[in-house]
């Protein structure tokens, strides 16, 4: 039987970048006892002689001539963003203060 | 009028028996009569709708030539790009914007002059199988209002039964266009994986989402099917093949000697009864009309359901975390001296809700190191074995039929709180997406038990779509002689019948 504990569940929003409360948490490990129980089926079928298939067409590079195409605007490209400075996406501090 | 076929609006737009203006006036009233109750559209583009349709009356006094579904109005699945227009994909997180650009889908629907009315209902991201999990509200089955549409396009199966639009656009990764359609008595089709272009599909689940024509009437999603479909060097998934002629098949829905394949596993134990006696008629009816009944057998097909819950969300979680509040979208917590990555964190538990946070974090162990063979990669294992069940099956038999759903429309909020009950759903129509063929649902009658409409799923092997419509429209004629009528005239009369 698979299980995720409440701290499994915790590292994993912090991975997925969710914030989650402590009712979230634990309702979540709760449920994935279940839901892992039941995907885990694929176990018993995937042998080490089976390939595995990642995609359902074979998947190539697509080229094409190097053209220049229309392509949006600067006010296009940014007319969704929260916030917009000097005709760039204005977004929170990344790097730390050092 | 507006119960007409997209077809018979065409002739009529042909004849100047009616204009285009008319034609989406009639659909707009029609919304603004029964949407209130059925909850179908998250955004009706009432002046663009109209303005379009006018430009083609415009076109057509001139005589130019034009397409054959010309001036029809169409319900788009909120899932697409349309340039302009609010795009929200059933969330929160994307509340608000207008996408500065058209998806290829749309663009061909613009190609063909067909009238967008607006954006339909979805679970959010396309998770799901009821259109419970739409942050807007659930749409109701105007069959019984207190039932669920289907999920996710359940807005656009709801659209097209409440005659508020003759053709809508679905997407499908484990059934969205099928299920919905067969819980609501309508047709719809999940083409040939790479068939329709996924550009400006915003992405769930890459290697399983295909868009798709939903309808009334199987010739109807043909002229849809071909409008939308072809080559599209903007998705390197795309097909570079002719587009299958569908409509030919559709209009001739011959099936003497075809072999019609019916699947061992998709059916029997967990399939309602009504659900059963309808598909057991279905077969006698193709039979009649002179194909071949065998039955064949697809062993793995009981780890399709398994294999899905685990490539699905992985796919999700990677192609989800490119909401993360910098471009464009929810931004939450953007407060002096807060970092981005407490600002994503944030905004995502906003944003996002129970199912689709459920999906990112099952994915996202899925996909962990250390856990990955055990899951992921046995996913992928087991969909190896589910397309060599295919390639078997289809060596004897044109085509695969199964019923689309176990069950029919069952209540809003019975399954809402139990994630295995509602992935169940989709037992039977998960398959066709592992493998990237095609799939059909076009309704089959009425459950004796609860009266609630049954859809009859049509498997076609890659690239050979024809098939299922030439077997969808062979059904189709033999149904409608026996009923004496449209399966939909059954259906509760909502706001006044036109």
């Amino acid at each position: 039987m698979s299980s995720l504990s409440r701290d499994d569940v915790a590292k994993l929003a912090g991975l997925a970048r969710i914030e989650m409360s402590e009712a979230e948490l634990v309702a979540l490990s709760n449920e994935f006892t279940v839901i892992l129980d039941a995907v885990a089926r694929v176990q018993e079928v995937a042998g080490a002689d089976v390939e595995a298939t990642s995609h359902p067409l074979p998947l190539r590079n697509v080229f094409r001539t190097d053209v220049v195409v229309p392509s949006l605007t600067p006010e296009e490209a940014l007319s969704g963003a929260p916030a917009q400075e000097e005709q760039r996406f204005r977004v929170p501090q990344i790097l730390g203060e050092e | 009028m507006i119960r007409s076929t997209a077809a018979e609006m065409a002739a009529k737009l042909v004849a100047g028996e009616v204009t285009s203006v008319a034609l989406t006036q009639a659909h707009l009233d029609r919304i603004a009569s029964v949407d209130a109750d059925v909850h179908a559209f998250l955004h009706v583009d009432t002046e663009g709708a109209l303005a379009q349709a006018a430009a083609i009356d415009a076109k057509r006094a001139k005589g130019e030539k034009l397409s054959p579904l010309a001036g029809i109005p169409l319900a788009l699945k909120d899932v697409m790009a349309q340039k302009g227009i609010p795009t929200t994909c059933g969330s929160k997180i994307l509340e608000g914007w207008r996408p500065p650009y058209d998806s290829t889908v749309v663009a061909n629907l613009k190609k063909n002059d067909i009238v967008i009315l607006g954006k339909t209902n979805m679970d959010e991201f396309a998770m799901g199988s009821s259109t419970e999990n739409s942050a807007y509200g659930p749409t109701h089955n105007p069959w019984d209002l207190t039932r669920i549409p289907g999920g996710s396009g359940g807005g656009s199966s709801a659209a097209l039964a409440a005659f508020e639009a003759p053709l809508a656009i679905g997407t499908d990764t484990g059934g969205s266009i099928r299920q919905p359609a067969a819980v609501t008595g309508t047709v719809g089709v999940k083409p040939t994986y790479g068939g329709v272009s996924r550009f400006g599909l915003v992405a769930f689940s890459s290697s399983l989402d295909q868009a798709g024509p939903c309808a009334r009437t199987v010739l109807d999603a043909a002229l849809l099917h071909e409008a939308i479909a072809g080559h599209d060097p903007k998705d390197s998934t795309s097909i570079n093949a002719p587009v299958p002629q569908v409509v030919a098949a559709a209009k001739s829905g011959d099936v003497k000697g075809m072999k019609i394949g019916v699947v061992k596993e998709l059916n029997g134990d967990g399939y309602q009864a009504g659900v059963r006696a309808r598909f057991e008629e279905s077969l006698e009816l193709l039979a009649k009309a002179g194909a071949e009944i065998v039955e064949v057998s697809a062993p793995n097909f009981e780890y399709a359901l398994a294999a899905y819950y685990l490539i699905a969300p992985s796919e999700c979680s990677s192609n989800l975390a490119r909401f993360d509040a910098m471009r464009y979208g929810l931004r939450v917590g953007d407060i002096d001296g807060a970092s981005a990555e407490s600002v994503m964190n944030l905004t995502r538990e906003v944003g996002f809700g129970k199912e689709v946070k459920r999906r990112i974090i099952l994915g996202t162990y899925a996909l962990s190191s250390g856990y990955y063979d055990a899951y992921y990669g046995s996913a992928q294992k087991v969909r190896t074995l589910i397309t060599q069940d295919f390639t078997n099956a289809f060596t004897k038999a044109d085509v695969l039929v199964s019923p689309t759903c176990p069950t029919t429309a069952f209540k809003i909020g019975e399954k809402a709180n139990d994630p295995l009950a509602m992935y169940l759903n989709d037992i039977a129509t998960i398959p066709v997406n592992m493998a990237g063929i095609g799939g059909m649902s076009l309704p089959s009658g009425l459950a004796d038990e609860d009266g609630l409409p049954v859809g009859f799923q049509i498997m076609s092997p890659v690239m050979k779509d024809e098939r299922m419509y030439s077997v969808g429209a062979a059904l189709e004629a033999a149904l409608l002689s026996k009923w004496g009528a449209p399966l939909l005239d059954k259906a509760p009369i909502m706001g006044g019948a036109k």
